[in-house]
């Protein structure tokens, strides 16, 4: 990130140059601020959330878990000691309540592109260390099987939900893409 | 620009922003910007046990993209005020098509 502040004189303006306080006339009147506008919002969103653990949601669904140690203006983002994580669950004919399952894998430093980001939340490091309620940790190959099976089976009905909509003349909003 | 605006006068109100992938997240809004990305307060997943990768977040910053609803406290709108506001924004606009 650019270290921009409030504070920073102006860029020099193109051709002429500043005039150092000649006998010219007047120094010229203080100039507009070059941040872009963003830099106030977004950016500043981001800066509360620097050296954080953050939980991040991609597009494609999956949920990374890290530190956050850099970013820019358009959310590409610096993820260090990044985790991913996955959910399952495991329907018992049993039991109506079905059994959560997660697991973690290990990746390293992560730099994600910002259009790629759904939502990123701060981890509340107090409840942390509890498992997802309704969850249990498990081997990361057996729920990350699980998942798979369970999205593909998840896109098998939402395609076909799609193709029964569009033959009604209706169009998704995001279809063939299904976001979990 | 009228609804940033608009949101921005809803800010420290509790709201439920629904997202294209049908996960509720229930919140207090704490920030808005002009690509209508939403930072929320204190969140809560209005279907825990569906969605339990949020369980332990105590804020989030929601990409304005990916945002289908907000549900918006009924007490907190104006409605006559943003009726009359849409419509001289929608006159503006035609005026500047011109």
């Amino acid at each position: 990130m650019e270290h921009l502040s409030i504070h920073d004189p102006p860029p020099p303006q193109p051709g002429g140059g500043p005039h150092p306080g000649g006998p010219q006339g007047p120094p010229p009147p203080p100039q507009a601020q070059q941040l872009p506008p963003q830099m106030f919002t977004t950016a500043a969103q981001l800066l509360d959330l620097t050296d954080k653990k953050l939980l991040l949601v991609l597009r494609d669904g999956r949920k990374l878990i890290g530190i956050l140690r850099s970013w820019d203006q358009f959310a590409n983002l610096v993820l260090q000691s990044t985790v991913e994580r996955v959910f399952a669950t495991v329907s018992n004919p049993k039991d109506p309540h079905p059994k959560g399952l997660y697991a973690d894998q290990l990746h390293g430093i992560f730099l994600v592109r910002g259009e790629n980001v759904l939502l990123l939340g701060e981890i509340d490091l107090d409840k942390d260390d509890d498992p997802p309620f309704g969850y249990e940790k498990a081997e990361f190959a057996v729920v990350k099987k699980l998942a798979d099976e369970q999205k593909a089976a998840e896109k098998s009905k939402e395609t076909r939900r799609i193709k029964k909509l569009a033959t009604l003349g209706f169009e998704g909003e995001n279809m063939g893409e299904i976001l979990l | 620009m009228l609804f940033f605006s608009f949101f921005k006068t809803l800010i420290d109100h509790e709201v439920t922003v629904e997202l294209k992938n049908d996960i509720q997240i229930r919140g207090t809004l704490k920030s808005v910007d002009q690509y209508l990305n939403i930072k929320l307060d204190d969140i809560h997943v209005v279907e825990e046990i569906k969605y339990p990768h949020l369980s332990s977040v105590k804020n989030v910053f929601i990409r304005g993209s990916v945002v289908r609803y907000v549900h918006l406290p009924a007490a907190a709108v104006d409605v006559p005020l943003l009726e009359d506001a849409t419509r001289r924004e929608a006159a503006n606009q035609a005026g500047k098509g011109k």
